[in-house]
């Protein structure tokens, strides 16, 4: 585990210090990473130009569900998200090189191209979160407090899982490899929203299925102390940390069946 | 002509190849378009009607416009195929044929969006009937209109796209350029959110875009908001649109065909 980490931080500064040779270009990617992705932080602002209270949440209550969502899945995106060019390596023939390699595959697939300009949506992630926190009106008791760094990291997770999974997929359907933002992006654009403007069913499969609930919205229920529409027991909106953990055992029982799976394309 | 047609059916039939990468992102649009209509849903719980559309009409809105993304190419920034040729020198091989430059390009972008409209754009609307009530073309002339429009909005965005592929040649910097491009495309076109939700002074600019020509007016034509007169102008104002571009595009071409240095070797 300590040689994985230590090999994924190689690459990892490797990339970015190849990234910037090209000073210019660099910030210029990362400044348009943060406008692209806070194009979403505008939309909420244009939708409570015309309410003040969106499916019973204030705007600041929107915008911690914005901020929370957004951190974690900004540093999952940054440190696992290329995992989603495993269909590339397939395709190209450069994951028979990665097996051979004396590095955990999913570490090398993790760590490649490795680039900071994916930091750019943390930024303004992180910005919004700070203007929701200072602004929101919640009774700050300890679990309260507590809670919010609890959730920011259990998200990081559970987003890197379910891209971990997502990439799975495709040691099975190379070709498929766009269904996966359904759920990775997806996941991070509904997690923006209270989760109570979906269909119930929607938010049973989002809880139980996918559990993308437990990233940030079931959590923001004990701390915005707003009602959960399942009605669900109280110890659930602390069980964040227990479905990340399981969440990545899943991921990497998957993973290495994927890779036992793998057959070279041979050409 | 004939050489045009030849040059877009054989980019049909390389298209079609794709399906199954197709049906793959119509999959991750239909999603999209569940979250963004359940989004629209909760805010129009709130009040009726918001600039001229009512709830089932923003729904609609929504699985219409995640149907467009694939045609459109709302996130491909410029061309970036061609941007390769250039890099590679391949391009000169572009620039010697017989043929209009810009009308070859055109013709294989007209071609990729048939497959397109097939694959990406008719299954977001058909899971989106299944599970909410659509608003459908309510008159024969709008079923007229309709791929008109989305022909016309394909034209506009490739005379966009080709603009800025110009641009990307002459700056020497395709990364930057395509993503300001994608940056206004994503935001002016309406597929983030409906444009009539646009704050009051931002939403005249807005519509009078480009970028509106592509996503908001066919989806305005698809949803009855206009019919006679009105349904004339809007769609003139789409071809006028695609005609200042292009001719913009051909002005353009003939100072980079001067300036282009091709490395040999």
């Amino acid at each position: 585990m300590v040689d994985a980490v230590r090999a994924y931080c190689l690459l990892a500064r490797t990339w970015t210090r190849a990234a910037a040779q090209y000073p210019a270009s660099l910030a210029m990617l990362t400044l348009s990473q943060l406008v692209i992705t806070g194009m979403d932080a505008v939309v909420i602002l244009i939708v409570f130009q015309h309410t003040s209270s969106y499916a019973g949440f204030s705007l600041p209550e929107v915008m911690f569900l914005y901020g929370t969502s957004g951190v974690s899945f900004a540093i999952a995106n940054s440190t696992i998200g290329t995992v989603d060019q495993l269909g590339q390596h397939i395709r190209a023939g450069t994951f028979d090189a990665i097996l051979l390699r004396p590095v955990p595959a999913l570490v090398q697939v993790a760590a490649d191209q490795f680039s900071p300009r994916r930091l750019g949506k943390l930024v303004q992630a992180v910005v919004v979160l700070w203007v929701a926190l200072a602004t929101l009106d919640v009774d700050w008791t300890a679990s309260r407090i507590a809670l919010v760094p609890v959730m920011i990291v259990s998200g990081v997770f559970i987003f890197g899982a379910i891209w971990v999974l997502g990439a799975t997929y495709q040691f099975f359907a190379v070709e498929a490899a766009e269904a996966m933002n359904a759920a990775t992006y997806g996941g991070n654009f509904v997690t923006q929203y209270p989760l109570s403007i979906l269909s119930r069913d929607a938010i049973r499969a989002l809880t139980w299925v996918i559990p993308l609930a437990f990233v940030n919205w079931l959590p923001a229920l004990y701390i915005l102390d707003q009602p959960d529409p399942l009605g669900l027991p109280t110890p659930v909106q602390f069980a964040s940390p227990l479905v990340a953990l399981v969440l990545c055992l899943i991921a990497a029982l998957v993973w290495r069946a994927g890779v036992r799976r793998y057959r070279s394309t041979g050409s | 002509m004939r050489l045009y047609l030849a040059v877009a059916r054989a980019s049909v039939r390389r298209h079609v190849t794709y399906r199954a990468a197709a049906f793959a992102g119509a999959f991750a649009n239909i999603v999209f378009g569940l979250i963004r209509a359940y989004v629209l849903i909760a805010l129009f719980q709130t009040k009726p009607e918001i600039g001229g559309y009512d709830v089932a009409a923003a729904v609609t809105f929504c699985f219409l416009t995640q149907g467009l993304i694939g045609p459109i190419a709302v996130f491909s920034g410029g061309l970036p195929e061609v941007a390769q040729r250039f890099r590679s020198g391949d391009i000169a091989l572009d620039l010697y044929r017989p043929a209009d430059f810009q009308g070859w390009l055109l013709a294989t972008d007209l071609g990729r969006a048939v497959p397109d409209f097939c694959y990406r754009s008719i299954p977001p609307l058909l899971a989106g009937a299944l599970v909410f009530e659509l608003r459908l073309p309510d008159s024969p002339a709008l079923w007229l209109a309709v791929p008109v429009t989305a022909v016309l909005a394909v034209v506009v965005s490739f005379a966009l796209r080709y603009l800025v592929m110009l641009a990307a040649t002459l700056l020497h910097d395709e990364r930057g350029v395509s993503s300001v491009a994608t940056i206004l495309a994503l935001f002016f076109s309406g597929i983030m959110i409906p444009l009539t939700l646009f704050p009051a002074w931002l939403r005249p600019i807005a519509e009078l875009s480009p970028w509106a020509a592509t996503i908001q007016v066919p989806a305005d034509i698809f949803l009855g908001r206009y019919h006679g007169f009105a349904l004339v102008a809007v769609l003139a104002g789409q071809v006028i649109w695609a005609l200042a571009l292009l001719g913009l595009g051909r002005v353009l071409t003939a100072r980079v065909r001067r300036r282009v240095v091709v490395q040999g070797g």
